[in-house]
């Protein structure tokens, strides 16, 4: 990948000042050279993107980031920001030889309201360790997703992550009510707003929600949590075809509207990818289908919210919206019904090289995608579509035994085409990264882009954060 | 020959629920709290459908007893495949003898010629229901089952038990009773259509009273407590801090 782009030669090369200095900062502990170390930040979550980092440095404090930051301005040198690196768009690792600045070391809780529900904490706070803190509280997050024991808030913020959870709660623009962030040049912005309204001025805030670290590096983060409810249901269904897993949506938005927390899709391919490639998992239903739905509903309480999903559910079954399906009767089936939505990616790892899309396209032609990708590579390839349905989120996922030019010159550009010809996005949860910077007109108009640009010329004018990402090269260099 | 399966089954928190003891120390927080079936007995009531599809009984019986919540526990029961339920409906706390009387009784008006329960409910962790009835009623018994084999024509159930040391083979003439261990088999789950049907099958309702129990028990429950919390484990610099802590601090060398 980084075969396409020049190293940008205006970046000054690490010297042995630099390491010297940062040790000043962090003490020698938290500025890592080591080499076997380096590896498994200088590679990505899916093995597909490989930088060549010497320097790892590990700041605990937002006083430690906004001195590195600005030192590398003064520099020159070019930084990229690291959260749990389980990205999937090359963005969280460095492309040749940036800096890593790893947010790990972050990882503090700094307060939790439980009136408001309102959580304050540090960037490098592990999704899932934030979901069992807030457990005990009685509390969830409104985002989860499968990364969850890797990924961090900082990262999720800065990736504006979509999960599993949007379709209830909405997206992290909602919820996500401040942020503290450390500018290129080291300035620290306090927006740690715990407020839920606040209309004073421009809310610069969003600009660090989803930006994937091109604009600053987010140290801390406050947000909205729901409380925990009660009573959870997850359902496991089978779909005769794609629309009737499109009609079963409709239908779930109305019957179980206040109750539904999620509504997954996946095809047959994927189900197979799954049963052939994750460990422990097993087909809940008796035969094979060729579409399956997950549906989950929170609610507070247990025996109206099953009734209702009960009723819901037999109901689509006598019209022919259902062909089977099965209803989790415990939290361990429940969980193992998820394990298999949200083990599509670790399986596809397993399986061999993928090519990973993940596209906004309408519901009604989401799918027409996956058959048309699928025709046109035949049995060169396993093309499998799964996704958030009920954000009209497709998750494109194509795979090969090895990466092959020949096979993604049949993917790439159509599959962007057909995207932006259908008015839908080219990244609808993982961001742009180095994947698809130079893709991003896709998406947005050419004037879009150019603000984007001025944007960015305005808080990063070096361009060291996170270079060759994002933006085109052609914009920025 | 149609034999008669009868299948215990309790309605427990369920096993992914993380427990907290009640504020007075007298038990733990149940309520809006996740209830499910015992994994136990959820086992035994899949050895009781295999044994049915195989053809060696034609009938399931699942049996629950407690408050009238536990009703939902024996649909569940009945949508994984039983063929009828029997509720006997008690509000208070329970022990395995009262238990084991109750079911006793229910076991001389149904006479199945087979018995299932788990080895044990993972609330209480009692591990004494199967062993009693099978006092009581004199019957054999095979515990922590972990392969079951039906002979229909001699009338007998050739059970593998895990023992400490192993797998310990039983035969058992019967009718008798079964307890389950983990290993047993891998329960189903409930599907839409079971869950449908499931919605008329009867269930028939009684009370320790109208089967002639008296509950009593001889135990008193005088604290409950949480255990100890494991200690954060420390990383230590060199073998010879280890050595020293563990002589030391440890006292183990
Ligand atoms: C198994 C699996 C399932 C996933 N499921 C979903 C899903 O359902 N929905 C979804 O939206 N995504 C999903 N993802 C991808 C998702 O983007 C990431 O998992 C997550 O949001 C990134 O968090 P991270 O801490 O790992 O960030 P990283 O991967 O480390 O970084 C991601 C980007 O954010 C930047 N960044 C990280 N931390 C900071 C910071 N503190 N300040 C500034 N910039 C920062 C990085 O430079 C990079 O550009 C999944 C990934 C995997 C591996």
């Amino acid at each position: 990948m980084a075969g396409l782009v020049q190293r940008n030669p205006r970046f000054s090369k690490l010297n042995d000042d630099d390491v010297r200095y940062f040790e000043g900062i962090l003490g020698a502990k938290n500025v890592v050279q080591d080499e076997d170390k380096l590896v498994a930040a200088n590679i990505d979550w899916m093995h597909k993107y490989k930088g060549s980092s010497r320097l790892l440095l590990q700041p605990k404090t937002t006083e430690q980031v906004s001195q590195i930051l600005k030192y590398c301005d003064s520099r020159s040198l070019a930084v990229v920001p690291q959260g749990g690196n389980t990205g999937l768009v090359g963005g969280s690792v460095p492309v040749f030889d940036e800096v890593i600045v790893s947010l790990s070391s972050m990882n503090k809780i700094i307060s939790f309201d439980k009136v408001s529900g309102i959580l304050v904490c540090e960037a490098g706070c592990i999704l899932e360790n934030i979901i069992s803190f807030l457990d005990n509280e009685g509390f969830i997050m409104p985002l989860d997703l499968g990364a969850k024991g890797s990924c961090q808030i900082g990262g999720n913020v800065s990736t504006n992550a979509g999960g599993l959870r949007l379709v209830r709660y909405g997206s992290l623009h909602g919820n996500v009510l401040g942020v503290e962030a450390v500018l290129a040049n080291g300035t620290v912005l306090d927006m740690l707003k715990t407020l839920r309204k606040d209309n004073t001025g421009y809310d610069l805030k969003h600009l660090f929600i989803g930006s994937e670290g091109s604009l600053g590096i987010v140290t801390k983060v406050s947000i909205l949590t729901p409380p925990k409810l009660s009573s959870v249901n997850v359902a496991f269904l089978a779909c005769k075809d794609y629309s009737s897993c499109q009609k079963l949506l409709q239908e779930a938005k109305r019957k179980l509207g206040e109750i539904l927390s999620a509504f997954e899709f996946l095809d047959g391919q994927s189900m197979n990818l799954v049963l052939n490639h994750l460990e422990g998992a097993r087909n809940p239903l008796p035969t094979l289908h060729d579409y399956y739905v997950l549906i989950e509903t929170t609610g507070s309480d247990e025996s109206s919210d099953k009734q209702k999903l009960e009723a819901f559910l037999l109901g689509s079954m006598e019209n022919e919206l259902i062909s089977d399906g099965v209803l989790a009767q415990d939290i361990n089936q429940a969980s193992s019904f998820w394990h298999l939505r949200e083990g599509i990616s670790e399986a596809l790892m397993r399986a061999g090289a993928v090519y990973k899309y993940d596209l906004s396209i309408p519901v009604e032609q989401m799918y027409n995608l996956v058959e048309e990708m699928r025709s046109r590579l035949g049995n060169t390839a396993n093309v499998i579509g799964y996704g958030h349905l009920g954000d009209s989120n497709l998750h494109l996922n194509i795979s090969t035994p090895q990466y092959d030019d020949k096979i993604l010159s049949q993917i790439e550009p159509f599959v962007y085409e057909w995207t932006s010809k259908h008015r839908g996005s080219i990244s609808a949860e993982h961001g742009v990264g180095l994947m698809k910077a130079n893709e991003i007109f896709y998406s947005k108009s050419g004037e879009t882009v150019q603000l984007m640009a001025s944007i960015k010329n305005l808080l990063d004018p070096n361009h060291i954060l996170n270079p060759y990402k994002v933006l085109p090269r052609s914009l920025i260099s | 020959m149609t034999m008669k399966i009868m299948v215990a089954i309790k309605r427990v928190v369920d096993y992914a629920v993380k427990i907290r003891v009640n504020p007075d120390k007298t038990g733990v927080v149940t309520q809006n709290v996740k209830m499910s079936m015992n994994p136990f007995c959820e086992i035994a009531l899949e050895e009781a459908l295999r044994i049915r599809e195989s053809g060696s009984a034609s009938e399931v019986v699942a049996v629950t007893i407690g408050p009238s919540h536990s009703v939902d526990t024996l649909r569940t029961g009945l949508a994984m495949g039983a063929d009828r339920g029997i509720h006997v409906d008690y509000s208070a706390s329970l022990y395995p003898l009262s238990v084991a009387k109750i079911l006793t009784k229910l076991v001389q008006i149904e006479n199945p010629g087979l018995l299932i329960l788990g080895k044990q409910a993972i609330d209480d962790d009692c591990n004494q229901t199967g062993q009693m009835i099978a006092g009581l009623l004199n019957w054999p018994q095979g515990t922590f089952a972990s392969k079951v084999v039906l002979d229909k024509e001699k009338q007998v159930a050739t059970v593998d038990r895990e023992v400490a040391d192993g797998i310990e083979t039983v035969c058992l003439n019967l009718p008798a009773v079964i307890t389950t261990d983990l290993r047993l088999n891998q329960p189903r789950y409930a599907t839409l259509p079971n869950i449908m049907k499931a919605k008329s099958k009867p269930i028939k309702k009684f009370t320790p009273e109208e089967l002639n129990v008296e509950i009593k028990s001889d135990l008193e429950i005088v604290q409950v407590t949480e255990p100890p919390k494991r200690k954060a484990g420390v990383v230590v610099s060199s073998v010879d801090e280890l050595i020293d802590k563990l002589k030391h601090e440890a006292n183990v060398i």
